[in-house]
C-alpha cells in the first residue's frame, strides 16, 4: 500500500473517478489553472481539460447552482469550495435546490453532486475563516455529509460520494491536507454511514470525527500512558447519516463517553450523538456523557486564545477524567 | 432561424395558441375558485393577463429541450403538455399530481417533458439554468435551456452570477424576465436603480431584446430568435413587459394598495387573448361559433381536470418518507 498525503488522496480519488466516468466534472475557484488553492486538483487540468476542469468566477452562490443544475441534467458535478467558509453564500443552492429537487419532484429529478473542501479552523484565520459547519449541513435531510480523518478514510468517502446518486458533502480539513497515511491502491470505498473504530478500547469511549480524531488517539495514548485506562476510539467518519450501531455498541461495552468535534457546542453534533446515546444506551452509561467542542465564541485570531478556543488533547483527557470519576 | 408558417399552417398555429392561452385562463380562474373552496393550500400564484408570454416562448421549443421557472409556472407547465389534471392534482396536493402531491403549486415538475421545475426562491434557479446550459454544452448538445422569472429577481444577485457565467462560457441560455411591473406589492422602479431590465445584459456581453408579453406572436418571434442564438452557443436575455391582473397570490387583494383599479382595467384592453381572436376574427381564421367553441372545449377540460384532482387519493401516509434520497 502506498504512503499518500490525505491532499493526494483526494487527487487520486478525483482522478480515478473521473477516469471512469465521464459524467463526472469539476468546478470551482482556482481548480484548474492555479491547481487548486490547496493542489487538491493538481494535473487534473492538464489531464481532463477545460470543460471538465472549470474555473469559476468568485461566485459561490452561482457555480453551486452551476453544479446543481448541471446534474439535474445528468452529469455528476464535484464542486469545490475553496474553504467551507465561503460556502455559506451557497447555501441556498445546497440547501433549497440539491437537498430538495428529488424531495419536491416527487422523486422524479436526483441530484448527483459533491460538495467539497475545507472545513473548520487552520491556524490564526481568525473569526470568519475559522468556522465548521458541521452541523449546520448535517441538519438537512436530503443531504449526506462525510468528514474523512484519514488519507485511506478521504480517498475512500469521496469516491463513494461521486458514485452517490445523491448531494454529498465532504468536509475536509486544511490542517489534514498534509498528513500522511497508508491508502489502498485503486478500487477503495469507503461505504457513506459507516462509522470506524480507530483505536479498541474497554473503559471509556471517544467520539470524533475529522480533525478532532488526532487529538482523540492523542489523549488515549495519554490515558492508556499514565492512568492505564483503554479507551476506544470511534471516528464517526459519516455525520448524516450517522452510524448510530457503532456508537451504541461502543458506549454499551465501555458505559463512558467523551464526544468530540471541532464546532461550536449549542446545538452540535455531539449534542445528537449525546441523544442517540441517552435513548439506545440509557441503562449502559455510568456517568453523564461529557462534550469537547469549540468554545463558544467567534474565533479569535490571537494563537494563544486560538489554542484556548480548540479541542486538544488535554481538554479530552481533563473530560475523560471526569467520566471516569478521577478528579 | 426557422422558416416562420406560411397561409393556413401560420393560421393553424394561432389557432392553438389561442387555444393554450384561453387553457391557461380557464385553468387559472378555476384554480382561484378551487383556492376560495379551500381545495388547494399555501401558496397559489396565477397567471392571468401574462398568458402570452409562456405559449409565445413554450412554442419554439422541441421535445428535448429544457424548461426552468419561478412559483408561477402553472401556464409553462400547461403549455409544455403537463396534463391539465396533473397539475390540478398537484394544485390539491394529491398523489395523481405532476410531483406526486409533495410540491403543490409552486414546484410542479415533469421530468419526462425537459419541465425542471418551479423553484420558489426568488432567483434561485437562474444558477441552475446556466448548469442546465453548461451540461448541454458538455455533452455537445443541441438543445436549449428557456428560464422564466420575475423582474423582482434581477435585484437578486443569484440573477447577475447567473448570466456572467452563462455569457463567459457561452451557454444555450434563454434568460426570460417576465416583467409584470411589481414584485409582490413593489413596483419596480422603487426599488430598481435601471428599470429596463435589458440594459443589464450589456453587463455581460449578453444579446438582449425587449418583448412587447401582451402580443403572443411577438413573444414567439423575439423567443424564436433567442433559441436560435441559444442553439448557436449564445445566450440571450428577453425582457417580456406583460402584466398580472390577479394580485401576487391568492392571498393577496385584487387590486391592493399599490396600483389602482382603473391600471388595472386600463391593461386589460391590451388583454393577448382578446388581441389574438379579435385578429383571427378580423382574417375570417375563425367567426365567433368556433371561437365559443374552442372555449368550451377548453371550459370542459379543465373542469375534468377539478373533478379528476377532487377525487383522486391523497399521497399514501408512507409516501413521508419516500425520495429523501435517490438510491
Amino acid at each position: 500500500m502506498a504512503t499518500l498525503t490525505y491532499r493526494d488522496a483526494l487527487n487520486q480519488a478525483l482522478r480515478e473517478e473521473m477516469q471512469r466516468d465521464a459524467s463526472v466534472f469539476v468546478l470551482g475557484e482556482e481548480v484548474g489553472v492555479y491547481q487548486g488553492a490547496y493542489k487538491v486538483s493538481r494535473g487534473l487540468l492538464e489531464e481532463f481539460g477545460p470543460m471538465r476542469v472549470l474555473d469559476t468566477p468568485i461566485a459561490e452562490l452561482g457555480f453551486a447552482g452551476v453544479g446543481v443544475g448541471a446534474a439535474m441534467a445528468g452529469l455528476r458535478p464535484v464542486v469545490e469550495f475553496m474553504t467551507w467558509n465561503f460556502a455559506l453564500l451557497a447555501l441556498d443552492q445546497i440547501v433549497n435546490s440539491a437537498a430538495k429537487i428529488f424531495y419536491m419532484s416527487g422523486g422524479q429529478i436526483p441530484v448527483p453532486i459533491v460538495f467539497r473542501g475545507p472545513n473548520g479552523a487552520a491556524l490564526q484565520l481568525a473569526a470568519q475563516h475559522s468556522q465548521a459547519w458541521d452541523a449546520w449541513l448535517a441538519h438537512i435531510p436530503g443531504l449526506k455529509v462525510v468528514s474523512p480523518a484519514t488519507p485511506a478514510d478521504a480517498k475512500g468517502l469521496l469516491k463513494s460520494a461521486i458514485r452517490d446518486n445523491n448531494p454529498v458533502i465532504v468536509l475536509e480539513g486544511e490542517m489534514l491536507y498534509n498528513t500522511k497515511g497508508e491508502v489502498p491502491e485503486g478500487e477503495h470505498l469507503v461505504p457513506i454511514g459507516s462509522a470506524d473504530v480507530k483505536r479498541p478500547g474497554t473503559d471509556v469511549t471517544l467520539v470524533c470525527h475529522s480533525k478532532t480524531v488526532a487529538p482523540a488517539l492523542k489523549a488515549a495514548e495519554l490515558l492508556a500512558g499514565e492512568l492505564g485506562v483503554s479507551a476506544e476510539v470511534v471516528d464517526l467518519r459519516s455525520l448524516r447519516p450517522l452510524d448510530d450501531a457503532t456508537i451504541i455498541a461502543s458506549v454499551s461495552k465501555t458505559n463512558r463517553c467523551v464526544v468530540v468535534e471541532e464546532g461550536w457546542p449549542h446545538a452540535g453534533i455531539g449534542a445528537q450523538v449525546v441523544d442517540i446515546i441517552q435513548r439506545e444506551a440509557f441503562d449502559s452509561l455510568d456517568a453523564p456523557v461529557l462534550r469537547v467542542t469549540q468554545a463558544d465564541v467567534p474565533m479569535p485570531y490571537n494563537k494563544h486564545l486560538e489554542r484556548a478556543a480548540k479541542p486538544s488533547p488535554e481538554k479530552i483527557l481533563a473530560a475523560t477524567r471526569r467520566v471516569l470519576y478521577l478528579d | 432561424m426557422t422558416q416562420a408558417p406560411q397561409g393556413d399552417a401560420q393560421l393553424e398555429r394561432e389557432r392553438r395558441l389561442l387555444r393554450e392561452m384561453l387553457l391557461v385562463r380557464r385553468f387559472e380562474e378555476k384554480a382561484a375558485e378551487a383556492y376560495a373552496l379551500g381545495k388547494i393550500g399555501g401558496f397559489c400564484h396565477l397567471y392571468v393577463g401574462q398568458e402570452a408570454v409562456a405559449v409565445g416562448a413554450l412554442a419554439t421549443l422541441q421535445p428535448d429541450d429544457y424548461i426552468l421557472c419561478s412559483y408561477r409556472e402553472h401556464a409553462q407547465a400547461l403549455v409544455r403538455g403537463v396534463p391539465a389534471r396533473a397539475v390540478m392534482a398537484e394544485l390539491f396536493g394529491k398523489a395523481t399530481g405532476c410531483s406526486k402531491g409533495k410540491g403543490g403549486s409552486m414546484h410542479l415538475f415533469d421530468a419526462s417533458r425537459g419541465f425542471l421545475g418551479g423553484h420558489a426562491i426568488v432567483g434561485g434557479h437562474l444558477p441552475l439554468a446556466t448548469g442546465i446550459g453548461y451540461a448541454i454544452k458538455y455533452r455537445q448538445g443541441t438543445q436549449v435551456c428557456l428560464c422564466f422569472f420575475g423582474e423582482a429577481a434581477v435585484n437578486i444577485g443569484a440573477f447577475h452570477e447567473a448570466l456572467n457565467m452563462a455569457s463567459v462560457w457561452k451557454l444555450p441560455v434563454v434568460f426570460i424576465c417576465e416583467n409584470n411591473r411589481y414584485g409582490m406589492g413593489t413596483a419596480f422602479e422603487r426599488v430598481a436603480a435601471v428599470t429596463d431590465v435589458v440594459e443589464h445584459a450589456c453587463s455581460y456581453d449578453m444579446a438582449a431584446e425587449l418583448v412587447n408579453g401582451m402580443d403572443v406572436l411577438t413573444v414567439l418571434d423575439a423567443t424564436e430568435r433567442a433559441v436560435a442564438r441559444a442553439r448557436r452557443g449564445h445566450p440571450t436575455l428577453l425582457e417580456v413587459r406583460t402584466y398580472r391582473y390577479m394580485g401576487h397570490s391568492m392571498s393577496d387583494p385584487l387590486y391592493g394598495v399599490y396600483r389602482t383599479k382603473d391600471e388595472v382595467e386600463e391593461q386589460k384592453k391590451r388583454d393577448p387573448i382578446t388581441q389574438l381572436a379579435h385578429r383571427l376574427k378580423d382574417t375570417g381564421a375563425i367567426d365567433q361559433a368556433a371561437l365559443d367553441e374552442l372555449d368550451a372545449a377548453v371550459r370542459a377540460e379543465v373542469e375534468a381536470a377539478v373533478k379528476y384532482a377532487d377525487g383522486s387519493p391523497d399521497p399514501d401516509p408512507t409516501e413521508l418518507f419516500a425520495h429523501v434520497l435517490a438510491d
